[in-house]
């Protein structure tokens, strides 16, 4: 735990210091890089630490984000219970499609949830009077003390918020939840026999990883301050997996990687296609064509993602040094 | 006892790891043409091992595997099934979903020509009548000591030069390994079949294997002919439990 | 009254638009225990090219038959390249090597022919058939889609239980190592598969190509539908494919008609979760464990 908070007491002074050396554009982005470090934890913990395969994550982001947009429709409450209203919401839902979902083993799960990232959305699209139709609903940002930059404060926030998450997923984790969780990935049968209960254990873990989901959506509505069913499509989910597959599944560290990559791929593509002279056609589907090659990609050479491919690294000069330590 | 034939497999210097686990340590051994050689020795010795290196099924880390004129380390597996090598591995091997009849079809898909294969199945059904009558029940229906004969049944339809059988008497009653043990003499005897026997019930092994190889903890104890090895009382006692 | 029946109709046509892409995924899964979600992308690849071909000049039919050739290869690259290098490790790898795939060929097809609002050329009508005075909807285009599933189906059926070919196909999924003991060339076996799943998954791409709007996500539902289908009918049976996609099929339709379109997928969400709690291993399961 002591070093848990160590390194999140760490990381905020280095964001601390980044975003009131940066730009208010830059605070924007910095902020984005730690909403979905949170969402990319969250799948992280139920897909490396669970077992279980999530491609309908962007829809949990969905309902945080519409929860939220709702609530500052329609009320005028605190922001953080707003904040707690909609992780709650995506919470609640990520149990009732957990629940399900225990049945289901790898391929079955992801089919399940690829028709949720589908579908969900969808809903908005039938149930537009509600949820704003096309346009999507408006949010606004928390106000900023006094003299502070809203960016800047919003993307405190929501760094605090990443930091917050990843101390406490790390504790879970090192917990005796953890254990379950690691015990149920590895061998279902053997953890029954254990002891540990299964289906709890799963559902469970889809809980946590809806919350992660559901404030990093909550998080996204408010920074960019619309909602509508164009943010989450299916190429959001996927995106989500290829960057929790890059940082390396299961890693909690290795998010910062693939939060890094899905914030600033638009503009790294953008700037690949007019580079080759490739044409905005292809700029539009260059950024999740990488999402897909990223997936390939890692998967047949490092299926640890980078921080796995790191750790091999830091393994391998460790035991380089220690053949050099004098007898 | 006369030798009979050349030699047709050749085991040197065999070594396997299972990662940090050796299965078997510098493995060597002969069989011949027309003999039954029996692999004996406790449980976890190795012997199963030795049989899924040489049909393939597990790399060596180093050693060699030779039959006939062919080496046979390094080749797939299904390659060296088309050399005439059957294995009939632990627990059966029947593939439960298919009908007896596939299952033997299987097995004769590795022979050219329909007329060939057409022989081939009436061999074995005339060695295994029950085969015929029962063609069309799934695998899964027949009890243990059937499905022994549907594997071996199955094995022999290619023809092969060599068979390896792991264990083929576990869970049989008496009676039946009895049948098997005598039907394994009759086939070597009266064919170019040469065969693999590794087993656990070492008695009925020796009872009609010419030559005995025992194993223990992944080492060759020793390799000698089976009538010396039973006569070792002590080596009996120590290594093969009677 | 007459809304049923059309729904049904519906039903009944785009029922076996799924079992096609149901049957694709089954042959692959029954093969490798890997659900290529790449399948209706791929499919939609050589629909483009066969769009691509027909104008070139080529013949309807021409362009048909070569599309389906084209998926074939495509499928046995796939195998080759992505799939096989990944044999022995995780089971799931494969299958995010197949979600990667998926957005790889959409993104490849949106490039290459960018956002065009042609459509795809019917081989058949589709003016609905008439009986008697009313006009039903369902066209020479429907009747056409559901003889030619069937007859997939068919031959399907008869490629595995007849032929030596197909003994060897099942005998490398139910048993891979028993199977390459016996001098099954198993590998290439699973090559074959993926050809041949990719030749079902184009059919049902171009059959379904004409009736919507044509862009590279055109087979996203299908792939949704394909894949509550497939698991409905017990993902192991080809039969099972079929009548899974007809239970899809018409609860999509009945949904769609009643409900309204938007909510269709939602509703194979919730028939694959009744569907799961009632019998989660299908229709036509086996009744035995696969033997490892």
């Amino acid at each position: 735990m002591a070093r848990h908070l160590l390194m999140a007491g760490g990381g905020a002074l280095g964001f601390y210091l980044l975003t009131s050396a940066l730009s208010p554009y830059d605070d924007f982005q910095i902020g984005e890089i730690a909403l979905f470090a949170v969402a990319l934890a969250g799948l992280s913990v139920l897909t490396g630490g669970n077992g279980q395969i999530s491609l309908g994550h962007g829809a949990l982001m969905a309902v945080g984000a519409y929860t939220i947009a709702l609530e500052m429709t329609h009320t005028h409450i605190n922001f953080v219970v707003e904040l707690l209203v909609s992780i709650a919401t995506a919470t609640a839902v990520g149990v009732v499609v957990g629940i399900p979902a225990t049945r289901l083993k790898g391929p079955y799960l992801a089919g399940m949830t690829l028709i949720l990232a589908v579908g969900l959305p969808l809903l908005a699209d039938k149930y537009s009077g509600t949820f704003g139709g096309d346009q999507g609903l408006t949010t606004t940002p928390p106000t900023a003390p006094g003299s502070v930059n809203p960016e800047e404060w919003l993307a405190w926030i929501e760094i605090i918020g990443a930091l917050v998450t990843l101390v406490l997923l790390a504790n879970l984790m090192k917990s005796r939840f953890g254990r379950a969780f690691r015990a149920v990935r590895d061998d279902e049968i053997s953890a029954a026999l254990a002891g540990v209960n299964v289906a709890r254990t799963k559902v469970l873990a889809f809980g946590v990883s809806a919350t992660c989901a559901g404030l990093a959506g909550a998080f996204l509505a408010v920074s960019t301050g619309v909602v509508n069913t164009g943010e989450f499509p299916l190429s959001l989910s996927i995106g989500i997996l290829a960057g929790m597959v890059l940082g390396g599944a299961g890693s909690l560290m290795g998010v910062w990687w693939g939060a890094i990559v899905l914030v600033y791929l638009p503009q790294w593509s953008t700037s690949l296609s007019n580079a080759f002279n490739l044409g905005s056609g292809v700029a539009a589907y260059l950024a999740t064509m990488i999402y897909g090659v990223v997936l390939i990609v890692v998967m047949l050479l490092a299926p640890s993602g980078v921080q796995g491919g790191l750790r091999r690294a830091g393994l391998q000069l460790q035991t380089t040094l220690q053949r050099w330590r004098p007898e | 006892m006369t030798t009979k034939g050349p030699t047709v497999l050749g085991v040197e210097g065999l070594s396997v790891s299972y990662g940090a686990i050796r299965a078997l340590a510098d493995v060597s051994l002969t069989a011949e043409t027309g003999m039954i050689t029996a692999v004996l020795g406790a449980n976890g010795a190795g012997k199963t091992t030795l049989l899924r290196t040489i049909s393939g099924l597990v790399k060596p880390s180093s050693g060699s595997i030779r039959f006939d004129d062919t080496t046979l380390t390094g080749l797939p597996v299904e390659s060296i099934a088309r050399h005439g090598v059957a294995h009939v591995p632990e627990g059966r091997g029947v593939i439960e979903e298919l009908t007896v009849e596939e299952n033997l079809r299987l097995g004769a898909l590795q022979l050219a020509g329909r007329r060939q294969r057409r022989v081939a199945l009436d061999d074995v059904h005339g060695v295994f009548p029950f085969l015929q009558d029962r063609r069309h029940t799934h695998a899964a229906m027949l009890s243990g000591g059937e499905r022994q004969m549907l594997a071996i049944g199955r094995a022999l339809v290619s023809r092969p030069r060599l068979l390896l059988l792991d264990e083929p008497s576990l869970g049989l009653a008496p009676i039946v390994t009895a049948q098997l043990m005598a039907l394994l003499q009759r086939l070597t005897e009266s064919s170019e079949l040469t065969v693999v026997l590794v087993e656990q019930n070492a008695r009925s092994a020796l009872s009609v294997a010419q030559r005995a190889v025992v194993i223990n903890l992944g080492r060759v104890v020793v390799a000698d002919t089976a009538a010396a090895i039973s006569a070792d009382d002590d080596l009996r006692h120590h290594y093969l439990g009677f | 009254m007459s809304l049923f029946l059309n729904v049904t109709l519906n039903g009944v046509a785009n029922g076996m638009i799924f079992a096609a892409v149901a049957l694709a995924l089954v042959f692959i899964y029954r093969a490798t225990r890997i659900i290529n979600f790449a399948q209706g992308a791929m499919g939609m690849l050589t629909t483009f090219i066969a769009f691509s071909l027909l104008d070139k000049g080529l013949g309807y039919w021409e362009a048909f038959v070569a599309a389906l050739a084209i998926g074939f290869v495509l499928g046995v690259v796939v195998e080759r390249v992505l799939i096989r290098p990944l044999h022995g490790k995780p089971e799931i790898n494969p299958v995010i090597v197949t979600i990667g795939l998926l957005v790889v060929l959409e993104g490849l097809a949106g490039s290459i022919w960018g956002n065009s609002s042609r459509g795809f050329p019917p081989a058949f009508s589709q003016t609905g058939l008439r009986i008697g005075s009313t006009r039903l909807d369902f066209s020479h285009l429907d009747l056409f889609i559901v003889g030619a599933v069937v007859a997939v189906m068919l031959l399907t059926l008869v490629l595995f239980r007849g032929t030596n070919l197909g003994l060897r196909m099942r005998a490398s999924a139910f048993a891979p190592e028993i199977a390459r003991l016996l001098g099954v060339r198993v590998g290439r076996i699973l090559t074959l598969g993926w050809g041949i799943a990719a030749l079902a998954g184009s059919l049902a791409a171009l059959l379904v190509a004409p009736t919507t709007s044509f862009g590279p996500y055109f087979m996203d539902l299908n792939l949704v539908f394909g894949f509550t289908a497939a698991v409905i009918g017990g993902l192991e049976s080809p039969v099972g494919a079929l009548v899974g996609g007809l239970i899809t099929g018409l609860s999509i339709s009945y949904v769609g008609g009643y409900l309204g379109s938007s909510l269709q997928p939602l509703g194979a969400l919730a028939l694959l979760m009744v569907a799961l709690m009632i019998r989660p291993q299908g229709i036509f399961a086996r009744p035995q464990a696969r033997r490892v």
